[in-house]
C-alpha cells in the first residue's frame, strides 16, 4: 500500500499539471472558431454527443497548408540551438571554474549564479533593451571606447534575441554541469595524469564523459524553455523573428482563433516531447546494458 | 510550525477585510489617464481603484472573450467594442445611475454609434487620430527641407523609407490601423472588406516593411522622446506626449505630430462593463466619476487626447482644445475615416498579411 502510493504521488503530478492541461488544449485544437465566450465551439454546455461530432483535425490540416507554421518551427528549432551551443560554451568554463574554486568561494560563486533570480525576469530583459539600443549603454561605451564609430544596430535584431536567451537561460545550464563537475573525484584526474594524459587530454577524457549528465541536463534545461519562448523574441528580437512563441500569440490574440493556436502548441509538444522520449529511452537501456 | 500557521491565519485575515471593502477593477490603455484622478475617485466613494494597463485591443479582446476576466471596466475602440458585444461580452449601461451623460457630446456620440447602436453599452472616453509622429530636425537631416511629412508618403514611399532607416522608424503593431492607411495611401476604400481589395495593401507594406525597426504599440512614445528614432506611425495622444516627454527633458529633440493630408483614420476608445464585471454598480459609479466635465478635461489635458464629453471643453487648457492635432477644424474632420470590423475569414487573412508584412514569410 506504501508502495502504491509513493508510486502514485509522482503519477498524480504528471495527470494534474501535464495530461488534464494538455487533453484541454488538445480538444480545443479540434473545435472551430466562433464569436463567442469562449470563442470556440463546440464546449461541454453542448452535450456530450454534439461535443464529439463536433471535433475534427480540420486545424492541423491547416498548419499544413500555410508555409508559416513550418518556417516558423524550423526557425525556432535553430535559435534555440544555436543558444544552447552557446549557453553551454560559455557556461561550462564557469560551473568548471566554480567547481574548482576553493571551497569556501564556492557558496559565494554560487550565490552570484542565482542572484539575478531575485530579480523579475521581465525587468531583466527590458534592463537589456537600455543595454542594447542605439543610444543605449553598450553602444555609448563602444564609441566612448573607439571601438566603434557609428552605433550599432543590436536592439531589434536576432543577434538581441541570442543574447537575451544565453544571458537569462545561463544559470539553468551552470549549476547542473557545477553539481557534475563538483561531485567528481579529483583522484582519477591525478590518476590520469599519472598514467601519462596531459591536462588537457585528462579534462577530455575524464571530466567531460563524467559530466556528462550535468551536460545533457543543463542543455535540455535551456533548449526546451528556448523553443518555445515569446517574451524574449518580442521584447529583444525585430519584425523579421520569427519564432513559433509569436506565432501561437498572434493566432491567439490577433486572430482570436484559439483552435488554431491550441493546434499550434500540441504540434510544439510533440517536436518536444518525442526526441525527450527517445532519449530517455535509450538511456535507460544504456544502463541497463552497464548493469 | 505555530509561526507559519500564525502567518497563516493572519494572511487569511487580511484577505478577508479586504474583501470586504468594495473594490472596482479598471483595464485602460498605457498612459492614458491622469494618475490624480485614480486617487481622487478613491477619496470621493471609498472605492479601492485597481487600474490595470494594456497596449492593444487584441490582448483585451482575448481576455473578455475567454470570459471572467475579473474586470469591472475596459475601454475597447470601436470595432473591438462592436464584436465583443456581439459576442455578448459587456452588459448593457444602467443610465439612470449615470447622471453624468447629459455631459457628453452628440457629435462623437452619434458617431460611436456606428459600433454601439443607441450608444446602450459604452460611453465614449477619448478618440483621436493615427497619424504621423516627427523628429522634425532628424527628418530634415535626412531627407531635406522639403520632407513630405505631412504625407502618408513619408512612411509608404519606400524611397524615403531607405533614408529614414538610418534614423529609426517605428510602426504600430496594429494591421487593423495599418492597412486601411495603406488602402487610403493607394486610393483604395480604407474601410474594404474584401479579401481582393484589401490583399492590395500587401505590397505597399512589404515594401516598406524591410526599413521599419520595429512594430510595437507603445514603446515608440519613448523611442520618440529620447531620440531613438525620427519617425513613428502611431497614435495621435501618444505622440504628443512624446513631445512633451522630450520638452521636458529638455534633451534638443523637437517632435510634431502630423494627421496626413490624405486622411487618417479616426478611432474611439470606450469605456464598457463586462457582462460578468463582479461590481457593476461600482463600475457605474467610475463611468459617472469619468464624464464629470472637470475630470474628463482634467484627463485630456493630461494625455493629449480629445473627448467624448462637450461639459469638459470649458476646463481645457488652451494647448489641448485650441491644437488641431488634437481636437481638428472643420476641414481635416471631414478627411478623416472610421473603419468596420473584419469577420473572422478576413482577420485570418489580415493577421496573416500582416505576419508576411512583418517577417517577409
Amino acid at each position: 500500500m506504501r508502495r502504491f502510493v509513493l508510486i502514485a504521488v509522482p503519477y498524480l503530478w504528471l495527470l494534474a499539471l501535464f495530461l488534464v492541461p494538455f487533453a484541454i488544449v488538445f480538444k480545443i485544437s479540434l473545435s472551430d472558431i466562433a464569436l463567442a465566450i469562449p470563442p470556440y465551439t463546440p464546449t461541454l454546455k453542448d452535450g456530450l454527443g454534439a461535443l464529439l461530432a463536433g471535433l475534427d483535425f480540420e486545424n492541423f490540416v491547416f498548419l499544413t497548408q500555410d508555409d508559416l507554421y513550418w518556417k516558423a518551427y524550423v526557425s525556432s528549432l535553430q535559435i534555440a540551438f544555436i543558444s544552447t551551443l552557446v549557453t553551454l560554451l560559455v557556461g561550462y568554463p564557469m560551473a568548471y571554474a566554480m567547481a574548482r574554486a576553493p571551497e569556501e568561494w564556492r557558496a559565494t560563486l554560487m550565490m552570484l549564479v542565482i542572484l539575478p533570480f531575485w530579480t523579475s525576469f521581465l525587468i531583466r530583459v527590458y534592463a537589456w533593451v537600455g543595454i542594447l539600443s542605439t543610444e543605449g549603454f553598450l553602444n555609448q561605451l563602444l564609441l566612448w571606447l573607439g571601438v566603434i564609430n557609428e552605433p550599432l544596430t543590436i536592439l531589434n535584431t536576432n543577434w538581441a534575441v541570442y543574447i537575451g536567451i544565453v544571458y537569462t537561460y545561463l544559470p539553468f545550464m551552470i549549476l547542473p554541469i557545477y553539481a557534475a563537475i563538483e561531485r567528481l573525484d579529483e583522484s582519477l584526474i591525478e590518476a590520469a595524469e599519472d598514467l601519462g594524459c596531459s591536462r588537457l587530454q585528462a579534462f577530455w577524457l575524464v571530466t567531460i564523459p563524467l559530466s556528462r549528465n550535468g551536460i545533457v541536463a543543463g542543455c535540455f534545461l535551456v533548449f526546451i524553455p528556448a523553443l518555445g519562448e515569446f517574451v524574449i523574441p518580442s521584447l529583444l528580437g525585430g519584425s523579421g523573428t520569427l519564432m513559433i512563441g509569436k506565432v501561437l500569440f498572434e493566432e491567439f490574440f490577433s486572430n482570436r482563433d484559439w483552435p488554431v493556436a491550441s493546434a499550434v502548441a500540441v504540434i510544439l509538444l510533440l517536436i518536444l516531447i518525442i526526441p525527450i522520449i527517445l532519449f530517455q529511452r535509450n538511456e535507460q537501456r544504456q544502463q541497463e546494458a552497464e548493469q | 510550525m505555530t509561526k507559519t500557521m500564525l502567518s497563516t491565519v493572519a494572511a487569511l485575515a487580511v484577505t478577508a477585510t479586504s474583501a470586504m471593502s468594495e473594490e472596482v477593477r479598471v483595464y485602460n490603455w498605457s498612459d492614458y489617464i491622469d494618475e490624480s484622478l485614480l486617487q481622487q475617485f478613491e477619496e470621493e466613494t471609498g472605492i479601492d481603484l485597481i487600474y490595470d494597463v494594456f497596449d492593444s485591443n487584441e490582448v483585451l479582446e482575448t481576455k473578455m472573450l475567454a470570459g471572467s476576466s475579473g474586470y469591472d471596466v475596459v475601454v475597447p475602440s470601436g470595432t473591438f467594442l462592436q464584436r465583443q458585444i456581439s459576442a455578448g461580452a459587456f452588459q448593457k449601461l444602467d443610465k439612470s445611475q449615470l447622471p453624468n451623460l447629459d455631459n457628453m457630446w452628440d457629435v462623437i456620440s452619434d458617431r460611436v454609434g456606428k459600433y454601439d447602436p443607441g450608444n446602450e453599452y459604452a460611453i465614449n472616453y477619448m478618440w483621436g487620430t493615427t497619424g504621423i509622429g516627427v523628429n522634425i530636425d532628424k527628418v530634415k537631416e535626412v531627407l531635406g527641407e522639403d520632407a513630405p511629412v505631412d504625407s502618408l508618403a513619408l512612411v509608404f514611399d519606400p524611397a524615403n523609407m531607405e533614408k529614414l532607416q538610418s534614423c529609426g522608424v517605428h510602426f504600430l503593431d496594429a494591421p487593423v490601423e495599418l492597412i486601411p492607411a495603406a488602402l487610403n495611401y493607394i486610393g483604395e476604400d480604407p474601410d474594404a472588406q474584401d479579401a481582393e481589395t484589401i490583399e492590395k495593401a500587401e505590397p505597399v507594406l512589404s515594401a516598406v516593411a524591410p526599413y521599419v525597426q520595429k512594430f510595437h504599440s507603445s514603446e515608440y512614445i519613448n523611442a520618440l522622446a529620447n531620440g531613438d528614432i525620427c519617425v513613428a506611425v502611431g497614435w495621435s495622444g501618444d505622440i504628443l506626449q512624446a513631445r512633451d516627454r522630450a520638452a521636458e527633458a529638455d534633451n534638443g529633440v523637437n517632435i510634431e505630430y502630423y494627421a496626413p493630408k490624405e486622411g487618417a483614420l479616426m478611432w474611439f476608445d470606450n469605456m464598457a462593463i463586462p457582462v460578468d464585471a463582479p461590481n457593476p454598480e461600482g463600475a457605474h459609479k467610475f463611468l459617472n466619476f469619468i464624464m464629470d466635465a472637470q475630470n474628463m478635461a482634467a484627463a485630456s489635458n493630461y494625455v493629449y487626447y480629445a473627448n467624448g464629453n462637450k461639459a469638459s471643453q470649458e476646463f481645457l487648457v488652451e494647448d489641448v482644445i485650441g491644437d488641431t492635432a488634437i481636437y481638428p477644424d472643420a476641414e481635416t474632420l471631414e478627411n478623416l475615416y472610421t473603419t468596420s470590423p473584419y469577420d473572422a475569414r478576413t482577420q485570418r487573412t489580415v493577421t496573416r498579411m500582416w505576419t508576411k508584412v512583418k517577417s517577409g514569410t
